[in-house]
């Protein structure tokens, strides 16, 4: 008993610390010149541009990773290849490298100097220090969100359903769309959550190839560091009270949603455990 | 009107493994036939190749005399339950088994007439809004029943349809699924390795071992004259002795007679024969010995002991009491039955009944 009340009093005190605490000083900060203040600082032209261009970023990101991640799966779990397992290793690789590593790679590949830098400077098209560059720099670092997510789930589940729908009829898009996707609905919604924060947050690889020009390539999470080293505390606090509040909401909607459908999600995991 | 179903020269193969070998079979309209076989013999690669979850490398199929294999799954008009059901987990038990409808397009006030007319012929109405997993393993298979059943198929296949469930629901889901198929008269394919199980349900029986049909037949013809030792075997407890046949009779090598034989040509053979065949009798002077009696509710199995060879006895525990067997006792033994197979397994001939006489070595003066 003792030692359930210690491991439990460590596991309160360390959560408290390290994340219960960072998110009311955030909000305190953010809040401490008024109300007014802190909307005034997330109006800002800059900030709002910030906004708008993490939200793109995400919405290009999160679907081609959720389409990805679904082929993904579905090639590892229902074919056997040749180099299925190096697919898998590589489908990590994006957690393995450093996201600064990701990004600086991509200079290599697309900046002026680069791979393909003077193909691209021919032909008009920008990557590093725009939009292009910080979507495939997104892209590339929340990658295995998805495709973790589902793989195992895929794995698991087996062909056996498909096989019957087959037998019942169904076509290759019927079965997809009526059964496949279906049956790895949460786990790839958890993926998809967890990507969207993930992008939304990313700061390391569109760090590197976004230029930081502040008020054109900024995301929320650069505008943070570039508010923060101009000495605009309370702004900088503000535009991170944003990044929490993302944060806090993807944590209420995953539980809402697992409230809402708790009969489905608990008759799918006692299967899987059974 | 029923359908037919004619399998002609199949042959499936794995990489470097031959699975189905030249199968030929005839499946009648109506019929209740049973695919018994061990695991890995391929009835259920067979029934696949029914449904057309998989193709075959050769041979021909076809359904109320119509080629199958041209055809998709979904035009040959089968209905598939499969071993671990296979139900759709994300659905509700009313959407699994409206499935198939759904797919066709079926409209919605038909779509539920159908599925609860089915809820009500599987007794599981009250349970429409559950899922799977939320059902026992009984009430799960006769969702994949029922579910298989919604799109009215001429042809039901069924994969080891009682594999999963306990001794008791498999007893009591076996005569429901019997009571059914005199209901609908649905030709009905289904695989099992159980033999009780196949015997039980089925019209008749194919036994399958390693690619092959080792026999087809009602299940008393298979179980009294086995083509082969293989479903002899299969079939239930053998006492396998090693024999020899000279002049019509039977002699053991452990030196004993085992019977007449006369249909049998001289030589060296193999005698099978059931427990229940074999025959202790207590008498002081017999040269066999009971080496344990187990009694075991209803039935007894008794050891009997003969030099270095043990056979075993079946009867019943009435039988057992009446007999005044007891261990370690001298016994004579006779046999009531049995087959006598060659050495490779073929050409049964049936045992007649003869009392056993110990005769000694005989083999040494058998061997040409």
């Amino acid at each position: 008993m003792a030692v359930r009340k210690i491991l439990i009093a460590i596991a309160l005190t360390f959560m408290t610390l390290f994340l219960v605490l960072p998110l009311i000083i955030v909000f305190s900060e953010a809040l401490s010149a008024g109300i007014g203040t802190y909307f005034n600082a997330l109006v800002d032209p800059n900030v709002a541009d910030a906004i708008y261009l993490t939200l793109v970023i995400a919405a290009v990101a999160v679907p081609a990773n959720l389409v990805f991640g679904i082929m993904a799966s579905w090639c590892i779990a229902k074919f056997d290849f040749a180099g299925r397992n190096v697919l898998i290793t590589l489908i990590d690789l994006p957690f393995s490298i450093s996201p600064v590593i990701a990004g600086l790679l991509e200079v290599l590949l697309f900046g002026l100097n680069g791979l393909f830098g003077g193909w691209l400077s021919d032909h008009n098209i920008q990557i590093i220090f725009a939009l292009p560059g910080m979507i495939l720099a997104t892209t590339f670092v929340t990658f295995p969100f998805v495709a973790r997510e589902i793989i195992p789930l895929a794995q698991e589940q087996g062909n056996d359903e498909e096989e019957a729908a087959v037998t019942l009829g169904a076509g290759g898009l019927q079965i997809f769309f009526r059964v496949s996707l279906p049956k790895l609905r949460w786990g790839l919604f958890y993926g998809v959550l967890l990507c969207n924060a993930r992008a939304m947050g990313e700061f390391g690889a569109v760090s590197v190839v976004s230029g930081k020009i502040f008020g054109q390539t900024d995301t929320l999470s650069l505008a943070v560091e570039s508010l923060y080293e101009s000495y605009e505390i309370q702004a900088a606090f503000a535009v991170a009270s944003l990044l929490a509040g993302l944060a806090l909401l993807t944590l209420v909607l995953k539980a809402g949603l697992e409230w809402r459908h708790r009969d489905e999600i608990h008759a799918v995991r006692r299967k899987r455990s059974s | 009107m029923s359908t037919e179903i004619e399998i002609a020269g199949i042959v499936r193969r794995f990489g470097p493994h031959t699975v189905l070998n030249d199968v030929n079979l005839s499946v009648r309209p109506g019929e209740l036939l049973a695919l018994l076989g061990p695991s890995g013999s391929g009835k259920t690669t067979l029934l696949r190749l029914i449904a057309g979850l998989d193709q075959p490398d050769a041979g021909t199929i076809s359904i109320d005399r119509a080629d199958a294999l041209g055809r998709k799954p979904k035009e040959r008009g089968v209905g598939f339950v499969f071993q671990h059901y296979a139900l759709f987990r994300h659905m509700t038990v009313f959407e699994n088994i409206a499935f198939s409808l759904r797919i066709r397009k079926a409209a919605k006030p038909e779509v539920k007439a159908r599925v609860e007319e089915l809820l009500k012929l599987i007794q599981l109405e009250t349970l429409a809004g559950r899922y799977p997993a939320q059902l026992s393993g009984g009430q799960r298979q006769r969702v994949a029943l029922a579910r298989a059943l919604a799109s009215q198929p001429r042809v039901l296949l069924l994969d080891e349809p009682f594999g999963a469930l306990d001794a008791v629901v498999r007893r009591d889901l076996r005569r429901w699924l019997r009571q059914l198929h005199e209901e609908m008269n649905i030709t009905t394919l289904f695989v099992t390795h159980d033999q009780e199980e196949a015997f039980d349900l089925a019209d008749r029986v194919v036994i399958m071992n390693a690619g092959k049909i080792c026999q087809e037949g009602t299940p008393i013809e298979i179980y009294r004259t086995p083509a082969n030792a293989f479903v002899h075997e299969f079939l239930g407890e053998s006492n396998v002795l090693p024999a020899a046949v000279r002049d019509g009779v039977v002699y053991a090598d452990a030196g004993f007679v085992i019977g007449g034989a006369a249909a049998a040509a001289d030589g060296k053979v193999t005698a099978y024969i059931r427990p229940h065949h074999v025959l202790p009798l207590a008498s002081p002077s017999g040269a066999w010995r009971v080496l344990r009696i187990a009694a075991t509710g209803s039935h007894a199995r008794i050891s009997l002991g003969l030099a270095e060879l043990t056979i075993e006895a079946a009867m019943t525990a009435d039988a057992l009491l009446d007999s005044g067997l007891e261990s370690d006792a001298a016994v004579d033994v006779s046999f009531s039955g049995g087959t006598v197979f060659d050495t490779d397994g073929t050409r049964p001939v049936k045992l007649l009944a003869a009392r056993s006489i110990v005769t000694g070595p005989v083999q040494a003066s058998l061997h040409v």
